[in-house]
């Protein structure tokens, strides 16, 4: 491939933009979405080594999985047993024979040159995922879900911006190298028309919540423990054909996956609308402005010569072993926010904005910790919310756990401290400052019932505002907010309000 | 039987990442039609309903308990290596894409 | 008394009566290569100090009377295509000069477990590609009967090894024959197992669906012993096949007694004709005539499919070995190659690739290539697999009549080095009336059937046996070596390596 080519077209550098509304004008979308989910198993997919995330370099190899010559690879039952699960969860079919392929070609951070992966026999194929979009239910049909290998890493060195193009050489850590992925492939998605961003979303929001409840994977996206790649291309409006396809790779957030399918839709049209074809391509996904820029051109020349592994034999799981999986699945996510809804007393809008933020797991995690719903849902709703909108990451990837949300609530239950002081806590959980009372004691924020404090500044509050102090000696309790307002801005918040309003009654009676 | 021409030798060395001078096309070349014209003849042999073998024995399910077993240190994995900077192999500029 | 005459049995019987050290043992065999290597060139590497040290802890476990196997201190050889920790492994490749393998292949581990000293590694055909180990980027391997000559392939080094006294046992690796056709070459007996039933994990992989290692001994029994060492299941190869490897010691010796009544054994007919030498055949037809006389129903029997096994052969190697070879890139280990300027890692790969591997090595890579492309897959690799469903199934009617199949193992003897080189065509015939065992999976033995008339070089019968059933190749392996060896009045041997205290 030569240089050139990969820096692709000026018009691919700066592409013409169709504002999204006058693409729907003219096109329907059609979404492929490719999601590789890393398991969490103790050992990689064809060798004993441990898979552990960030340990020191080429500290977890071995002859199978650095490729040396001579070893050979020995299927881990555990991630065929995970692969069947999320097959049967997302309502596959499970093959009753089938095999690993190889899948050849050359890139040095695959240690044997070809990927040991599934090509025609897919462990689990034909299944669906239903999700679900304001309301609106669309079905996602699952092709496959197969197993595969993953690659190691490379860091490339010199060059301006540490990446791959302009490197002077690159520097390779096998450690990842043979963990086990399952890539789930949809079928082409059509008829989301102006919802399709948010369906792509929903979608991968959907199988990550899947995969999560059945345990077989961390599904960190920001780690890489779930990637996604996006294929979109888009058909004249009610033809019902399907245009040639982008491939737009590792795009690793929700909020990514929206943005990427909506780019993509704007930058096709631009394209056709101009009359142009749109290049069969692997793009790249930018995080910093929601761009895609050209990778590799596909063509048919790339040629994979899969075969069937020859030092692996078939898997063929009995149904007796199909249906023992079956039974280990976790409630089907519609059911159960049929039931949780129902068990917290949540409205039917409260429901679906907490579905739609993604946060009802983290919800009825905390609940489970030992917390009321309704405050669960405070603060993953209002709180996290917004830090997790703030800093652009999933509403579980701001670094708040349930179990902390449940200590910041006893702190407020037992009067320790506020609601507004809390988020003071929330904001030194953020920061990694210890535990919510540690952050407590460390930042000074418990609330002051001292009376001796909390009379003097009534004293300082009265004298400034005789004219308040007058009214509710007349009768009028309502004005105490204004003298209990004043209390609180001169103890930075920290006053228990409640004892304040009693000594200003006391004081004023 | 189609015969592989010099280009069509070329691009499969270079599928198989073999960089083939000249001579060595000259010379390889016929000797590789030669081979493929002997093994054609297997084709029509075996019809639709003849199952392929890929293996002598057949088996199936054969795997392996999930516990960890010890790996090699990174010693012994870059022992071999023919350039390395401290613990990872160091190759030369990568062309193409992130996989 | 010269040590090294003696067959590993009778070494193993000595150690076991006190009547040698194992250190003894062994530095008669390193004074052998010592002394023949040069002209052979059958050694890569000698392991000096490691088999010397090796032989004084056996010695020290037999005085303290814990022998860990009955061949605990005989010496063994290796082919360089199995890994050895510490060891440098070749494959017979210019890419892999200088590999020390930081682990040990499981048959290299049993080896070590039962306290056999190895002496070093042998020549092969680079990967094992061929037919008479000229293929080596380390220089051929030339056969003890005639220093011109090939000793056959891609084995020669083990081969040439035992029949030169140099080592009493060695391991080889058959693909196609590479273990029997090089037995037949060289006047030593090879076995092929049943596939799967010898661990494959640390054999540098050729077509993995077809490799197999085995035992190079110049008896039976020999082999019988080594074999049963090295096979049984293995959990890190996971085509091993669970069946556990014993009884042949005991076919072995009970075949040695000479009574084949009631085993019936077929001629293949599709492996006699044009492509055999009449001086082979004639051998050949001596032996079956000895079976006969043994008390065995001979009958001929026809594998109609045997004809296009050479074809899918030629079809199902390449494919294998074109992704097999993949890993040889010098990114991680072996030798790189770095062009001028400032090179891309693709451009590293093919320079290196193209400077490390030999002619036959780029040609059989190729051509898997192109058999594996999309649009050629079902026309070649898919068809070879079928054609290898169509050869196990005559196999399967075949045993349903006979026990055991016979054959020559080589439609020639050895011939001189640099005949064949540049005519991949004439020597892929040397494999003929071996492949087959390898499509089907099931065993063969090679054992010396004697010396042409002609050009006095060694001739071999071939045995195949179905799967799993290798007991058999050794019962009537055994009894045609006895009825031979009592007709030859002893074993027949190079001349040049003839024992000087008895010639
Ligand atoms: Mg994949
Ligand atoms: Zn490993």
């Amino acid at each position: 491939m030569t240089e050139a080519k990969l820096a692709g077209s000026a018009s691919d550098r700066r592409p013409t933009l169709i504002d999204f509304d006058t693409v729907l004008e003219s096109f329907d979308p059609a979404m492929g979405l490719e999601v590789h989910v890393e398991l969490n198993t103790a050992t990689k997919m064809f060798c004993g080594c441990p898979t552990g995330f960030g340990a020191a370099p080429n500290t977890q190899v071995c002859p199978t999985c650095l490729g040396l010559p001579g070893a050979m690879p020995v299927v881990n039952g555990k991630a065929v047993e995970s692969a069947m699960r999320i097959g049967l969860a997302l309502n596959c079919e499970i093959a009753e024979w089938c095999r690993f392929a190889r899948k050849n070609y050359f890139y040095p951070d695959m240690p044997k040159n070809f990927q040991t992966s599934q090509y025609d026999e897919p462990i689990a194929f034909d299944g669906y995922l239903d999700v679900d979009v304001d309301g609106e239910t669309f079905r996602i049909e699952i092709e496959r879900a197969h197993m595969e290998e993953d690659t190691g890493k490379a860091t490339h060195v010199g060059g301006t911006t540490g990446r791959i193009h302009g490197a002077d050489y690159s520097l390779i850590d096998y450690n990842r190298a043979g963990i086990p992925l399952i890539e789930i492939v949809t079928r082409p998605i059509m008829g989301a028309g102006e919802k399709a961003p948010l369906v792509a979303k929903a979608y991968v929001s959907a199988l990550r919540d899947l995969v999560k409840a059945l345990g077989v994977s961390d599904v960190r996206m920001d780690q890489g423990s779930m990637r996604c790649d996006v294929n979109l291309s888009l058909a004249p409006k009610g033809s019902g054909a399907l245009g040639t396809r982008s491939e737009t790779k590792n795009v690793n957030s929700l909020r990514s996956v929206e943005r990427a399918v909506r780019y993509e839709m704007s930058r096709h049209a631009g394209i056709l609308l101009a009359g142009g074809k749109v290049l069969q391509e692997t793009r790249h996904f930018h995080e910093d402005d929601g761009s895609t820029s050209p990778g590799r051109e596909k063509s048919d020349a790339e040629d994979y010569r899969y075969f069937p592994e020859p030092d692996l034999v078939p898997v063929a799981p009995s149904r007796e072993w199909v249906e023992e999986l079956r039974g280990t699945l976790p409630e089907p996510p519609a059911g159960r926010r049929t039931r949780l809804q129902a068990e917290f007393g949540f409205s039917d809008l409260e429901m679906r904005d907490v579905v739609a933020a993604g946060a009802l797991d983290l919800i009825a995690e905390t609940v489970e910790a030992g917390t009321t719903p309704q405050a669960a849902r405070k603060w993953w709703m209002s709180e996290l919310a917004r830090r997790a909108n703030d800093t652009g990451v999933a509403l579980d990837e701001v670094g708040v756990t349930p179990a902390q949300i449940v200590e910041v609530q006893r702190l407020i239950d037992d009067k320790t401290i506020n609601d507004k002081l809390a988020r003071q806590v929330f904001e030194g959980l953020y920061a990694g400052e210890g535990t919510p009372a540690e952050i407590v004691a460390a930042r000074g924020l418990a609330v002051v019932s001292d009376d001796g404090a909390l009379t003097a500044a009534v004293d300082a509050a009265i004298e400034a505002q005789p004219a308040v102090a007058e009214k509710i000696r007349g009768g009028n309790h309502a004005a105490a907010g204004a003298l209990i307002g004043a209390v609180m801005k001169a103890m930075g918040g920290q006053a228990n309000a409640a004892r304040v309003r009693e000594i200003i009654m006391e004081k004023l009676a | 039987m189609p015969e592989l021409s010099r280009g069509e030798v070329r691009h499969l060395a270079d599928l198989a990442r073999i960089d083939l001078s000249d001579a060595e096309l000259d010379h390889l070349a016929p000797q590789l039609n030669v081979i493929l014209e002997s093994v054609a003849s297997i084709q029509g042999v075996a019809g639709d309903d003849v199952v392929p073998t890929s293996h002598p024995i057949p088996m199936t399910n054969v795997f392996r308990e999930d516990v960890v077993v010890p790996c090699l240190t990174p010693e012994q994995a870059l022992a071999a290596a023919p350039e390395r900077e401290d613990d990872k192999f160091a190759v030369p500029r990568i062309l193409g894409d992130e996989q | 008394m010269s040590w090294i005459r003696k067959t590993a049995a009778e070494q193993a019987d000595a150690l076991a009566a006190g009547e040698v050290t194992s250190v003894e043992l062994v530095q008669a065999h390193l004074d052998q290569i010592a002394a023949t290597n040069g002209d052979l060139n059958a050694f890569l590497h000698v392991d000096v100090p490691g088999a010397l040290a090796q032989a004084a802890a056996s010695d020290e476990r037999r005085s303290a009377g814990s022998p860990l196997h009955a061949l605990d201190g005989v010496p063994i050889a290796i082919k360089d295509v199995l890994t050895t920790e510490g060891l440098p492994t070749t494959a017979g490749s210019r890419i892999l000069e200088g590999w020390i393998p930081p682990y040990d292949g499981t048959v290299t581990a049993r080896i070590k477990a039962a306290g056999l000293p190895i002496l070093g590694k042998t020549n092969m055909d680079e990967f094992a590609m061929g037919s008479s180990t000229e293929n080596s980027a380390y220089g051929p391997t030339r056969n003890p009967w005639d220093h011109d000559r090939i000793p056959g392939g891609s084995g020669g080094g083990s081969a040439a090894a035992v029949a030169a006294f140099q080592a009493p046992l060695a391991i080889g690796s058959d693909t196609g024959g590479s273990i029997r056709q090089p037995g037949a070459m060289t006047g030593t007996v090879g076995v092929k197992p049943t596939y799967g039933s010898v661990s494959r994990y640390g054999v540098i992989a050729l077509a993995n669906s077809l490799d197999q290692l085995g035992p190079v001994t110049r008896t039976v029994l020999d082999s019988a012993l080594l074999h049963e060492l090295i096979g049984g299941h293995d959990p890190k190869d996971s085509t091993s096949v669970p069946t556990p490897v014993t009884g042949l010691i005991e076919a072995a010796r009970e075949g040695a007694k000479g009574d084949l009544s009631g085993l019936r054994v077929g001629v293949v007919k599709e492996l006699q004709g044009d492509a055999w030498a009449p001086d082979v055949v004639e051998r050949f037809e001596e032996s079956v005539d000895i079976l006969k006389k043994l008390g065995a129903d001979v009958v001929e029997v026809s594998l109609p499919s045997f004809v296009h096994a050479m074809a899918a052969y030629y079809l199902i190697l390449p494919a294998e070995c074109s992704s097999n070879l993949a890993k040889f890139d010098a990114m991680r280990y072996g030798r790189r190659v770095t062009p001028e300027g400032s090179p891309s890692a693709e451009e590293v790969m093919k320079v290196s690739r193209d400077a490390g591997f030999g002619d036959e090595v780029k040609r059989r890579i190729i051509i898997g290539t192109y058999a594996l492309s999309s649009g050629y897959y079902d026309a070649y690799y898919g068809q070879a697999q079928k054609i290898r469903t169509l050869i196990i199934e005559d196999f399967r009617r075949a045993f349903e009549s006979v026990d055991v199949l016979v054959s020559p193992t080589a439609p020639t003897t050895a011939f001189p080095i640099g005949e064949k080189v540049d005519d991949p065509l004439s020597m892929y015939l040397q494999d003929l009336a071996t492949i087959p065992a390898n499509l089907a999976g099931v065993p063969g033995i090679s054992v010396p059937s004697g010396t042409s008339r002609e050009d006095g070089l060694p001739t071999g019968v071939q045995f195949l046996a179905p799967v799993l059933e290798d007991a058999r190749l050794y019962r009537v392996g055994a009894a045609l070596e006895a009825a031979l060896l009592e007709q030859w009045g002893g074993p027949i041997v190079p001349a040049a390596y003839q024992s000087k205290e008895s010639s």
